[in-house]
């Protein structure tokens, strides 16, 4: 039995009807079509999934999509603005911090999630911010160094 | 060095924006209209017998379209090398490893296919479960391949120079046995496909593949379908580190069942299916018998290999090669004896992991060089700095050094990492190590025996000038060969990496063996250069008939033409141009001819422009048998220091700092090398402190997920200084070679010989976790 659910997504409002067993990830990807976001292992284990509800990265893989009813989601595909690349995602483009780009969204996510909340983090606590995002191409060296420039960037 | 505009840059990747933004597509993001959905029946026994397949209820469940085993799919063998072919699509007479695939099923949905799965009725007849080398290999132990009783699947026995004679005229001689674990590729896309069969017959697969050519081909063999009429498209692939390498049953039961039904069919493995599959590093056991003179020279090596190979052989015929050939170099040793045997087990499928075959025999002899250099009183830098190769020389198994900076990245990691003020003089539970590796720059040879070109690539410029298009087989998987690929056909055309839409991972844009032992930036990068320095060739005669100017005297750089002997009066072309595209934006204006104009006369005399390029090795190597296994057209090198902590309570390892020099030839662009240098540490560092498939008694894996199999986080990742070393590879486009791969073969063992230095113990068995070491340091203690 679908249950009738609404929710805000990259600022838009959403009317969906959606079985209880679906979760956050399949109805963003499935039903909204905001295929950035991605699925690497549906149990919470490597951050792929990664979006913000309600302010905090969550891995979208283990809420519940009726338990996203009324919350405010933010995905990869609503990080840019009609201003252009956020300083996360141009500091990753310029700085080499993507490689296969799988794991991209959901770091790009936890990054500016951090930098709201702690705009000049150390290098440890950007490692700390990041370390549920697995990434298996980077070494993680340059995504460390591309938060840190877009921190600083940000200050300006 | 000649001055370039496009590569030696730190340019960005020319999928960077999609990737960021989340536009990028991989296989899972695609969809078609009327598409089904796919899953398999895998095995849930290590060992047994078929006896009957029931698919029945599975057939009547609404929903579902189509179910298939054996008898749809046929018996064709298929497998990574022609020389073992030993893999079915299904099963048929029985199950060899828990994973191994008995059916599948495609439905309107996932949910329907999986149910229907769960409704198959397999009989089966168990037999004797054989999960390591010891059972597989005891007298009288039933075969899990008909064809080779005693379970050994392959062995090598290589000898060069001659090791016992050798032997005699040294001075110190160790044994020392060494084993890693088997490990995941732990790439974060899971592997996914979309196959659509078309009322013509034309098979189209998406797929996330590391080679399209070999995908390609094996689906056409397997499903009997004409090879013209199979187009396997890679979309972007979420990383591939070796596992990707080879078709999967998934793609081609997904293919079958589309042909069946007509319908576009999608698969997706699960976290659990990727380990399943597995393909990924063999455990290796070394023994290693090194034979070395009093003053450091090194004379002999016996290695003798064992690799627990699983079910199936996949690379495995090629990894056996690897795990003795790898280390005929970097440092000189006249006689080298290896005798390796691969061995069935009724576990998944091990196959090619970064650093294919040779990261365990390296971490192995890395470390007992180290014990080496101990017993004769030198410096661990300075005994592998007396031994080291240089450019020009020849390895005992016939690998040609034509160009190796092993020693400037040895002497770089040295100082970069102030050796000579920490090595024994840091205080206990603190150690640092060194080690050094080298790599092919692509096999020499291909995987089935053939003629065939590796890599072709073909530019076509658009009718207006204003774009070129490159056309490449060759698999982005993350390492970021389009970019490579670009910048090497805009230097070579003479435009701006802008000016290059790069297309590639298509079987219909050529052949490319694809992105495996670190050949896209030397093979395909030879290519694209040629095909872009023929569409070069052709815009310049062109305009130099046009121009009554002698082409020798033209030239493009920067996407305007270079008049060397003096500008000639153009003013005509240009009016006819902007004529032409009257109301446009982009018209030239300044005082420069531009490329632009220069392909637009080239279409206008010619039509379209297409330049072709294409590459293979030339003859390489030895002629002893497996020496196509290791030989390349050249070699990358890499030398690490490492510095680590051991907590002395509890042999918690924290790796502190890791400097890495490695010689990629000439860089293409200097950021790539760095982000394969890192992530090759990082793959490097999880091996050695925390990675490892575990099993229980019955076959079955118990950490199938990324939370329990570990794989390095942002947190066990030290700061890392890497060093690019650039030498000029005569073999290499633009004096280009690898960096993907070989720049992991020294992380193991630098951390290894980092450890010892903490705390004095050698382990010998990965991974280094806390209880290994803490026993260690316990053993020695009592001591």
């Amino acid at each position: 039995m679908k249950k009738l659910m609404t929710l805000t997504v990259n600022d838009r409002a959403y009317e969906v009807a959606v079985a209880p067993n679906r979760t956050l990830t399949q109805l963003l990807r499935d039903d909204l079509n905001l295929l950035g976001t991605k699925e690497g292992c549906g149990v919470g284990d490597c951050g792929a999934c990664t979006v913000i509800m309600d302010g905090k990265p969550v891995n979208s893989c283990l809420v519940l999509a009726v338990q996203a009813d009324g919350s405010h989601i933010k995905t990869i595909e609503g990080v840019a603005t009609s201003d252009g690349l956020h300083p996360v995602q141009q500091t990753f483009v310029e700085m080499g911090a993507i490689q296969c780009g799988f794991c991209t969204p959901g770091m790009v996510l936890s990054a500016t999630s951090l930098l709201e909340k702690n705009p000049h983090p150390t290098e440890h606590e950007v490692r700390q911010a990041l370390s549920g995002n697995l990434c298996r191409c980077t070494g993680y060296q340059k995504i460390v160094e591309a938060v840190q420039e877009a921190s600083r960037r940000m200050k300006k | 060095m000649k001055a370039y505009n496009v590569i030696n840059t730190r340019l960005p990747r020319v999928d960077a924006m999609a990737k960021a933004t989340g536009d990028a597509r991989y296989a899972a993001d695609l969809a078609m209209p009327n598409m089904l959905y796919g899953a398999l029946l895998q095995s849930p026994l290590a060992h047994a017998k078929i006896l009957n397949i029931d698919t029945t209820a599975a057939k009547k469940l609404p929903g579902v379209r189509d179910v298939v085993t054996a008898k749809e799919a046929g018996l064709v063998k298929y497998g990574v090398s022609p020389a073992r072919y030993d893999e079915q699509v299904f099963c048929s007479d029985k199950v060899r490893y828990v994973g191994d695939e008995i059916a599948a099923v495609v439905a309107v949905d996932l949910e329907t296919a999986m149910e229907a799965v769960s409704l198959i009725k397999v009989d089966y007849e168990e037999l004797p479960v054989l999960l390591d080398i010891e059972s597989a290999t005891t007298e009288g132990a039933i075969a899990i391949h008909d064809d080779f009783p005693g379970n050994v699947g392959a062995e090598v026995h290589q000898e060069f120079g001659n090791f016992e004679e050798a032997l005699k005229e040294c001075d110190i001689v160790r044994t020392d046995r060494f084993v890693n674990k088997r490990q995941d590729g732990g790439f974060l896309e899971p592997q996914a496909c979309l196959a659509h069969y078309d009322l013509s017959g034309n098979l189209t697969l998406w797929s996330s593949t590391q080679s399209v050519h070999y995908v390609q081909r094996s689906v056409s063999m397997v499903l009997g379908i004409p090879i013209g009429k199979v187009r396997v498209i890679k979309p972007y692939v979420g990383g591939g580190f070796g596992p990707k390498a080879a078709v999967n049953t998934m793609e081609i039961a997904a293919s079958l069942m589309s042909r069946r039904t007509g319908k576009p069919v999608k698969m997706v493995f699960s976290r659990e299916q990727v380990f399943l599959h597995s393909r990924a590093r063999h455990q290796f056991f070394h023994e290693l018998t090194t034979g070395v003179k009093k003053d450091g020279t090194i004379v002999a090596l016996k290695n003798t290999c064992h690799l627990d190979g699983g079910a199936y052989s996949s690379f495995g015929i090629a990894t056996i090669y690897y795990a003795g050939s790898l280390l005929g170099a970097p440092y000189k040793l006249p006689n080298m004896k290896y005798d390796g045997y691969r061995i069935y087990t009724n576990k998944p499928t091990c196959g090619a992991q970064r650093g294919h075959g040779g990261v365990a025999a390296r971490a192995a002899w890395e470390q007992q060089l180290d014990i080496i250099a101990a017993e004769l009183k030198m410096d661990p830098v300075e005994f592998r700095l007396k031994n080291i190769m240089k450019t020009g020389d020849v390895t005992c198994n016939d690998f040609n050094m034509s160009s190796l900076g092993m020693k400037e990245c040895l002497e770089a990691v040295r100082d970069g990492s102030g050796w000579s003020k920490k090595k024994g003089k840091l205080p206990k539970g603190k150690g640092i190590g060194a080690a050094c590796g080298f790599f092919v720059s692509g096999a020499g040879y291909p995987i089935y025996r053939s003629e065939t070109f590796h890599s072709t690539a073909t530019i076509r410029l658009t009718e207006d000038g204003g774009a070129v298009n490159l056309y490449t087989a060759a698999a982005e998987i993350g390492q970021g060969s389009d970019t490579i690929l670009g910048q090497i056909a805009a230097e070579a055309l003479g435009v701006t990496l802008d000016d290059v839409k790069v297309h590639s991972g298509d079987t219909d844009f050529g052949v490319d063996l694809g992105a495996y032992s670190s050949r896209q930036t030397l093979m395909s990068g030879h290519a694209a250069k040629a095909a872009a320095e023929d569409a070069k060739r052709q815009v310049l005669e062109a305009l130099s008939e046009v121009l009554n100017v002698s082409p020798a005297d033209l030239d493009i750089a920067k996407g305007v033409i270079v008049f060397k002997k003096g500008k000639p009066d153009f003013s005509r072309l240009r009016t006819a141009y902007a004529k032409e595209h009257r109301g446009w934006k982009d018209i030239p204006s300044e005082g420069e001819l531009t490329f632009k104009e220069a392909a637009r006369i080239a279409f206008l005399t010619r039509g379209v422009i297409i330049g072709n390029g294409a590459y293979k090795p030339g003859e390489l190597g030895g002629k002893y048998k497996g020496a196509a296994v290791g030989t390349s057209p050249a070699y990358g090198c890499s030398a690490q220091v490492v510095e680590v902590t051991v907590d002395m309570e509890t042999g918690k390892v924290t790796v502190d700092a890791m400097t890495d020099a490695h010689d990629c030839g000439f860089a293409i662009n200097r950021t790539n090398v760095e982000g394969q240098m890192q992530g090759s540490l990082s793959m490097g560092l999880g091996e050695a402190l925390f990675e490892e498939v575990r099993f229980d008694g019955k076959g079955r894996v118990v950490n199938a997920s990324l939370g329990e199999y570990r794989i390095a986080t942002a947190l066990d990742m030290p700061n890392v200084r890497t060093i690019i070393v650039e030498s000029d590879e005569p073999n290499g486009p633009f004096g280009a070679k690898e960096v993907g791969e070989g720049a992991i073969m020294p992380t193991i063992p630098a951390i290894l010989n980092a450890v010892y230095d903490a705390v004095g113990v050698r382990i010998n068995e990965l991974p280094i976790t806390s209880e290994r070491l803490y026993a260690a340091m316990r053993e020695k203690q009592k001591k």
